[in-house]
């Protein structure tokens, strides 16, 4: 057989084995997302039913409206779940944005005492498993009024956050080279303008990166919020979850939908800023 | 324009003073260039020129005005990094109108300037590029665009040319020669090749370790070098320097038993007995038949080629004298084989001595 064409043959063949590793593996990471949309749109008694029925007999709307519907309907404060969980992690993810900027940016470029120690300090903070600090920090909320408020919320995910926004933006401004804001300087910046006229829009790709992992954080996260949220007046979408467990039935289909809707501004946030991302974890991954 | 004087300005950081006290006096419109081995505070220096880097003591002057703790900015001063530093997120015509958005001025004004620097500079249909799709040298292009538009006072270049491939940079010197002479700025310009700083300065200024080691003009450090360090650093190839005793009898003592006449010019500044150094070009040691015609005193001078390097007009021959290698220049070169045993001729008017002990020129 001519060689040439044993290469190639090969090559297709690898080229196969590689699409079909990718599809099984894509399946599995996909395939409970999938599912979870599709229990949302089909009647309980098929989303029970064993053997699964994979394909879908009857589509309908009817979990999404019971779900917006009145109390007595299966209907749970869905929009006011949806602005707690957009209030909360908006607020948050600024606020880490902001401190992390601040000390990603001390680290990348200033010299003091104690940095090292306090660079791995904060690092070590994010060793500790959230769920741990649950009860004491459910004390604290306690003693300080600070439970069932947006403004609890807000402060734990901040803390949350910080330092990882601290390390991703350090990283992002290590990237940057000095001269530059010396050259802006140089052509009539004060400090505070060369930061934000030239080391900002150079790093912005990785702060924005910074961004979207600290509100995804936010928004999904549940063990917590569900210690320190009550009522419709602070709870977040995943603790609304909860909503459709009653002592002795669960209403999947009910929790789907909620859930889908969780999904929706994630996807949407992550889609915008996606060539940012990408952009923006190349770049920081060179050097790290 | 203005000048710049720099009045016993030094550098620590922390205990490590990396500048001691330098003394530097920078006319209207004068092309300086600090030139030195690498670390040698160079770029320290121009830093703090340009208030990059804060100064440990002494005194920055840019026209009448102590500017020791003014920021960049209020400075009039440009720089060019080795590096460029251009801003990657800007356009070409946006790097260079920075400067001047910065300074308030309208957008009429920021256009004309930016087309006229790039008229300059050859740079106007790159003007909507940005950086990242411009090649090195169009790239330090932008960067002295960058630095003209403000018309500053001064302009501060840091090794603005050693990111470039050699026939690059040779065209580059032309062009900031050019537009030295079209912009008649007063220019501070780093490098360590020796080249560079002969071809572009009005004035060279040899720093080691921190220190001023001569300045003068290019002419004058290559044809009168205040020490060995500036004898080995300016010029291509490097001076040769043999070590020698001078003796009772006026002669000169080098190892080996190669024995010269103590060269008329520094009979009265010798000392029977004293150790130096002498040192000459190897554009003063050739070959005889393959030199030029020497008027003066000359010596006569065997030596045993080791290696030749044709360069087409000329050929370099390494040889041992007095047990140090030594390099000799021949004119209309002829074919020479390793090993073969040659007589050269010096031109004692053109040789150099040193002190052996401060290796001070003894001129
Ligand atoms: N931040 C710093 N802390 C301590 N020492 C420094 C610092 N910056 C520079 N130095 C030291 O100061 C000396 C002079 O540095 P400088 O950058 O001026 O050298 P240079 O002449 O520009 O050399 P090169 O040709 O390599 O650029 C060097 O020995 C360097 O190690
Ligand atoms: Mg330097």
């Amino acid at each position: 057989m001519d060689i040439n064409l044993r290469h190639r043959i090969r090559a297709r063949l690898l080229k196969a084995a590689q699409m079909v590793t990718l599809f099984i593996a894509m399946s599995i990471i996909c395939i409970p997302g999938l599912w979870v949309v599709l229990n949302s749109f089909r009647p309980t008694v098929e989303i029970m039913a064993k053997p699964p029925v994979w394909i879908p007999n009857e589509l309908n709307l009817d979990h999404y409206r019971a779900m917006f519907g009145g109390v007595g309907q299966g209907g749970v404060p869905v929009l006011q779940y949806f602005t707690n969980s957009l209030i909360i992690s908006i607020t948050s993810t600024l606020i880490a944005i902001l401190v992390g900027m601040a000390g990603g940016y001390a680290f990348a470029r200033y010299r003091f005492k104690g940095k090292g120690a306090i660079f791995i300090g904060l690092m070590l903070t994010r060793a500790v498993p959230g769920v741990a600090l649950s009860l004491p920090l459910f004390i604290v909320m306690a003693r300080t009024g600070l439970i069932d408020t947006h403004i609890g919320l807000i402060i734990v995910y901040v803390a949350m956050n910080v330092p990882f926004t601290i390390w991703l933006i350090d990283g992002f401004f290590r990237q940057v080279p000095r001269e530059l804001a010396e050259a802006a300087e140089i052509d009539g910046c004060t400090r505070w303008q060369a930061f934000w006229k030239v080391e900002f829009p150079v790093a912005r790709a990785g702060v924005a990166s910074a961004g979207i992992f600290a509100f995804l954080t936010s928004w999904n996260e549940y063990a917590l919020a569900s210690q320190l949220t009550r009522s419709t007046f602070s709870k977040t979408m995943p603790v609304g979850l909860r909503d459709f467990t009653s002592e002795f039935t669960i209403n999947w289909g009910g929790m789907c939908a909620l859930a889908v809707l969780m999904i929706i501004p994630a996807l949407i946030l992550t889609f915008l800023v996606q060539k940012h991302l990408i952009a923006g974890l190349t770049f920081g991954g060179v050097k790290g | 324009m203005a000048q710049v004087h720099l009045k016993n300005v030094s550098k620590s950081y922390g205990a490590l003073e990396v500048v001691h006290g330098i003394n530097l006096d920078i006319d209207h419109n004068e092309f300086v260039v600090l030139v030195g081995p690498s670390g040698c505070g160079k770029s320290t220096t121009l830093r703090m020129i340009a208030g990059l880097e804060s100064i440990t003591g002494g005194d920055v002057l840019i026209g009448e005005n102590i500017v020791n703790d003014l920021p960049p900015r209020d400075r009039n001063i440009s720089m060019v990094f080795q590096n460029y530093a251009l801003y990657p997120h800007m356009t070409v015509g946006e790097n260079l109108g920075f400067s001047l958005k910065i300074a308030g001025k309208s957008q009429d004004q920021i256009d004309a300037a930016v087309a006229e620097a790039a008229a300059i500079l050859s740079l106007t249909e790159y003007l909507e590029r940005k950086p990242g799709a411009l090649s090195g040298g169009q790239r330090q292009r932008v960067a002295m665009g960058r630095a003209i538009v403000r018309h500053p006072d001064v302009f501060l270049f840091d090794e603005p040319l050693s990111n470039l491939d050699a026939k690059l940079r040779a065209q580059m010197r032309v062009e900031i020669k050019k537009l030295h002479q079209k912009i008649q700025t007063t220019i501070v310009y780093v490098t360590h090749d020796q080249v560079e700083a002969m071809t572009l300065a009005d004035r060279i200024v040899i720093m080691r370790d921190g220190h001023i080691e001569q300045q003068g003009t290019p002419l004058e450090v290559f044809e009168a070098p205040a020490n060995t360090f500036v004898a080995t650093f300016i010029g291509s190839p490097p001076m040769n320097l043999l070590d020698g005793i001078v003796q009772q009898d006026g002669t000169l003592q080098l190892g080996g038993g190669v024995t010269l006449n103590v060269p008329q010019q520094y009979t009265a500044k010798t000392r029977p007995g004293q150790k130096v150094v002498l040192g000459f070009r190897a554009d003063n040691l050739m070959p005889c038949g393959h030199s030029l015609p020497m008027e003066g005193e000359s010596a006569e001078i065997e030596m045993t080629v080791v290696l030749s390097e044709p360069l087409g007009t000329e050929t370099l021959l390494f040889g041992a004298l007095a047990g140090q290698e030594v390099q000799a220049k021949m004119l209309n070169p002829r074919p020479v084989s390793n090993g073969e045993r040659m007589m050269f001729n010096l031109d004692l008017t053109r040789v150099h001595l040193f002190d052996g002990e401060s290796q001070k020129s003894l001129r």
